[in-house]
């Protein structure tokens, strides 16, 4: 039985059309990312299925009931928001109870609640204390605890880390990860921010203009993206897009690429990917790829069959630390790519570039979907 | 690990499930409680405002005089009446004169003083107590008070005489031409410290950096505030002429205590004439066409402003 | 930031200058008030002697006390204490009520906002600008026909009628302020309207209170107007009983006693603009702050 179930849900503004279509059912314990820029409609979904906002049509099943037209709290869900929403007037252990005296909960279980839950995050000493009286990362927590307490058949995490600074982000989401892990719950979790979605979620999706463009595991929207929005909303720095002509290879398809010398190269695409590509020979494709397959020479990948070096000028170079960034230019275009600090030749400098083009995905140029 | 997996899984099951039947009258009724919580507002808006305003209207298209009488509709003659009348003439005159006199006083010396005040003033907060305390009081102490003072035997007259001045005279009090100055005097002792502190408030708004950069650029203090400064206070300024158009049309107790509408009626203002002809001298029909006028005469400075907020807020 | 380098002679007699003009600005503020205090603690004698600012020759509270106590006040030769007392019990039912209808009116017109809620605000607003004139009339018939004319309770609801629009707008643009997450959060807690007005609102909203309850309580106070046409002879609120008072004119005129009652009068506002004169400027300002 799946724990949420949404099914052709449609959400109308007066005229502006919020949520076209959606369908997503996740089992009991998965982690679903809704990620998407700002204003796709993933804050709405979130609230639609909080019962915060009515839908224009459509269904909303939880835990196999139809909720539809039920009121939030009869949900049976619980959601921390960014802005943590703490009430300002109670004390942290009140803050968490609330829910749980609304529910006519008795006091001493309550109190035993609380406890528990303190403990499960570590704000056992913070419980007297007003919501202004703690730091973001404590609010944070008791905004945590106060849906734990419940122990409701769903979390909801509206951007709940975007108001944290970078380094408490990163250690709240190892946190959470260790929660969901440690408890099973089953969450939904709605951030602006790549990376959160790639290390947290079981299923992503990524939304659009209301809509649900790609609906699958962290590591497949990463390698296998539907379109050229996912592709580049996913990872950072954004995957390559380089427009390239589509032309016949011995073993099959390639693109060919030109570089700053004036050379032009043919690299094969793999076979598994053609399908699709027959219309395409000898027009103009876009070839999408990620920085990482742009790399320093390896010896010992150089007899892969998708790896191919070729010479290619330095023209500005990003050292990053464990990685340096350099520019190259590809049929005239800009292109990224991430090398071993200690292999980059000088700015200016002409180096060898192996790219694996085993990742590499081609797109159709005016519909920006997916050829291969 | 997986104990309390379960733990949390049965505990969904036991907290709450709610039976769905009886919940949905509860629910509906709660979708409710908003309107109905406004419902009495709403209603009393409707008779008390909007209703009691088509009621003056009605009121002054018939002859009622001691008593309302709603048999005898006289079209808009009681507004004929109305604009035939010296009276009224005189009063709508004086609103005009003591309006804007008291106005552009306020605003001159509200903004005056709020530069200054913003000047880095030692004991500031004691200085603004004292400018603003005027507005705690009623107009009717305030009245008496100025009365008082401006008394022609007794007041300020007599204390400069004492002074040495006897060549002073100040009878504005009584005298029919000048009288409605007097109520310009204490108006503006009244409101001008509270458009002072809307001035400094707006003034405190504004961004430092703004001044700092015109202080490199070279300008001097004044050219800042006049150049810089003062134009950025174009809404607090709309805001306090609203208020203060607001109080000048009201001015009802001012007058009483102060003037009482004389010498004569050379001090009425449409609220004093409305109140005269409506309560003591039995022209009910009279009394509410000058109410209406009144009406007429705020909607004529709210609309443009209202519409100007509007338009500014859909800018944004 | 000035303080770095040293200043000119010029500028410290611009700073001179300044400060000369507000403390004399000052004076002038205080001036009517200095007259009032003084000449309600000379004698008819001294102040016929003396001048306006000329200090007492004895100090006697002999107006206080007849102003209090026995001066007339139209027909009726009590002082004004009786009428003191009224306006309290005109303004204490009056400001609570309408204080509390306007936090319940903010609340749902934030909170809940529904289809037209914006256009009820709009509506409600413009009561805050008409001119009372405009309702006195029917007012007062209405008041005549149910039977509260000339009672406190009339006067009471005439106040709370026409104040509504004024505390609604003071709360909702304080609650517009407040996050709707709050609301959100609670009502996936399980509370309900009511719930959430009492436990998570109302809790955090003593500053608006306070200035919706200092604001309420000047302007009732000092309200001349409805209580000159709505009250009766032993209903009068202090304004009313003094304007008849400085305006009766029997026998000499008693300017000490006149400032005294007038004092009186002014003394409850006064008390809360000096206790609370923070929440006083924000509270007249807020009517500038539009929402």
């Amino acid at each position: 039985m799946s724990a949420l179930e949404i099914n052709k849900v449609f959400k109308d503004y007066g005229k502006v059309r919020v949520l076209k279509d959606i369908n997503i059912s996740i089992d009991s314990g998965e982690f679903l990312i809704l990620v998407g820029p700002s204003g796709c409609g993933k804050s709405t979904l979130m609230n639609a299925i909080a019962g915060l906002d009515d839908i224009t049509a459509g269904e909303i099943r939880i835990g196999g009931d139809d909720v539809t037209h039920r009121s939030p709290k009869d949900r049976d869900i619980a959601m921390v928001f960014q802005s943590y929403a703490l009430y300002p007037s109670m004390s942290v252990r009140e803050n968490i109870a609330f829910g749980l005296e609304m529910r006519k909960v008795a006091k001493t279980e309550r109190d035993q609640e609380v406890e528990r839950v303190a403990k499960m995050l570590q704000i056992e000493h913070l419980l007297d204390r007003k919501p202004a009286q703690l730091s973001g990362g404590q609010r944070q927590r008791v905004a945590m605890g106060r849906a734990l307490a419940r122990k409701p058949k769903i979390y909801l995490f509206d951007e709940p880390l975007s108001n944290l600074d970078a380094k408490l982000r990163v250690e709240m989401r190892t946190e959470i990860k260790k929660l969901h892990q440690r408890l099973g719950t089953t969450i939904v979790y709605v951030t602006h921010d790549q990376i959160e979605a790639m290390t947290l979620a079981d299923r992503i999706a990524v939304m659009k203009d209301g809509v649900v463009l790609q609906l699958d595991s962290p590591q497949n929207i990463y390698d296998n993206p539907v379109n050229m929005f996912v592709a580049g909303f996913m990872g950072s720095p954004a995957m390559n897009f380089i427009k390239a002509p589509l032309v016949k290879l011995d073993q099959g398809y390639g693109v060919s690429l030109t570089n700053q010398a004036g050379d032009t190269y043919a690299l094969p695409v793999p076979q598994a990917k053609q399908g699709s590509l027959d219309g395409w020979l000898n027009k103009e494709v876009i070839l999408g790829l990620r920085p990482e397959q742009i790399t320093h020479v390896m010896p010992h990948r150089q007899s892969e069959p998708f790896c191919h070096t070729l010479p290619c000028r330095v023209e500005v170079a990003e050292p990053t630390g464990a990685d340096t960034l350099i520019e190259i230019f590809f049929n005239g275009q800009e292109v990224d790519a991430r090398i071993e600090p200690r292999s980059q030749a000088p700015v200016g400098q002409v180096m060898e570039l192996m790219l694996d083009m085993s990742k590499a995905v081609l797109f159709n140029p005016e519909t920006q979907d997916r050829l291969a | 690990m997986s104990n309390n997996n379960a733990a949390l899984k049965s505990g969904a099951d036991g907290l709450v499930q709610p039976a769905a039947a009886p919940r949905r009258f509860s629910n509906r009724l709660q979708d409710w409680l908003p309107q109905i919580v406004l419902a009495p507002s709403f209603l009393i808006s409707l008779v008390f405002v909007y209703g009691f305003i088509i009621w003056t209207a009605v009121l002054s298209f018939t002859n009622s005089r001691m008593l309302p009488n709603y048999s005898n509709f006289v079209g808009f003659d009681q507004y004929v009446r109305l604009f035939e009348n010296d009276r009224w003439a005189v009063a709508a005159t004086n609103l005009l004169i003591f309006g804007s006199l008291f106005m552009l006083i306020c605003l001159l010396l509200g903004a005056f003083m709020a530069v200054l005040l913003d000047q880095k003033i030692r004991q500031e907060g004691a200085i603004r107590t004292i400018y603003l305390y005027p507005m705690a009081l009623s107009f009717i102490v305030t009245g008496t008070a100025w009365k008082w003072i401006l008394n022609p035997g007794l007041g300020l007259e007599k204390m400069m005489h004492d002074w040495g001045f006897t060549q002073f005279t100040f009878d504005w009090l009584v005298n029919p031409d000048m009288a409605k100055y007097t109520l310009v005097i204490a108006a503006v002792w009244q409101s001008s410290g509270f458009v002072m502190a809307m001035f400094l408030a707006g003034l405190r708004g504004v961004d430092n950096s703004m001044i700092k950069a015109a202080q490199l650029d070279g300008a001097s203090m004044p050219t800042i505030y006049r150049r810089i400064v003062l134009p950025c206070l174009r809404p607090v300024l709309f805001s306090a002429v609203m208020i203060l158009a607001h109080i000048a049309i009201k001015s009802f107790d001012l007058v009483m205590a102060l003037t009482g509408g004389g010498p004569g009626y050379s001090t009425d203002l449409p609220a004093t004439f409305m109140y005269a002809h409506a309560f003591t001298r039995s022209q009910i029909g009279l009394g509410s066409a000058s109410a209406m006028m009144m009406l007429a005469g705020v909607l004529a400075i709210l609309v443009p402003y209202l519409y100007s907020e509007l338009r500014s807020k859909r800018n944004d | 930031m000035t303080n770095t380098r040293p200043v000119s002679t010029g500028e410290r007699l611009a700073r001179g200058g300044i400060y000369a003009i507000l403390i004399a600005a000052a004076l002038v503020y205080l001036l009517p008030l200095a007259v009032m205090l003084l000449t309600s603690v000379k004698t008819l004698d001294d102040i016929r002697t003396g001048n306006i600012l000329s200090l007492p020759v004895e100090i006697v509270f002999d107006a206080w006390h007849k102003a209090w106590s026995n001066a007339c006040t139209g027909v009726s030769c009590n002082g004004v204490s009786g009428f003191f007392w009224n306006s309290f019990q005109i303004v204490i039912p009056a400001v609570l009520i309408s204080t509390f209808v306007g936090a319940l009116n903010g609340y749902a017109l934030t909170k809940w906002r529904f289809k037209g809620s914006e256009l009820f605000f709009a509506l409600m607003l413009f009561g805050c600008f008409i001119p009372f004139q405009v309702v006195l009339l029917p007012m007062a018939q209405t008041l005549g026909y149910v039977g509260l004319a000339n009672t406190t309770t009339g006067l009471v609801f005439v106040h709370v009628v026409y104040g509504i629009a004024f505390t609604t707008l003071f709360f909702r643009n304080f609650y517009v302020g407040i996050p709707n997450e709050l609301v959100l959060a609670a009502k996936l807690d399980g509370a309900g309207f009511f719930t959430i007005f009492w436990r998570i609102l109302l809790p955090v909203s003593a500053p608006i209170i306070v200035v919706c309850i200092i604001w309420q309580f000047t302007q009732i106070w000092n309200d001349f107007l409805f209580g000159v046409v709505f009250s009766g002879q032993d209903t009068k609120p202090i304004t009313v009983a003094l304007n008849n008072l400085v305006n009766t004119t029997t026998g000499v005129k008693e300017y000490n006693v006149d400032m005294a009652a007038a004092i009186i009068a002014a003394l409850p506002t006064l008390v809360v603009y000096v206790a609370a004169g923070k929440y006083f400027v924000r509270g007249l300002t807020a009517g500038a702050v539009k929402g």
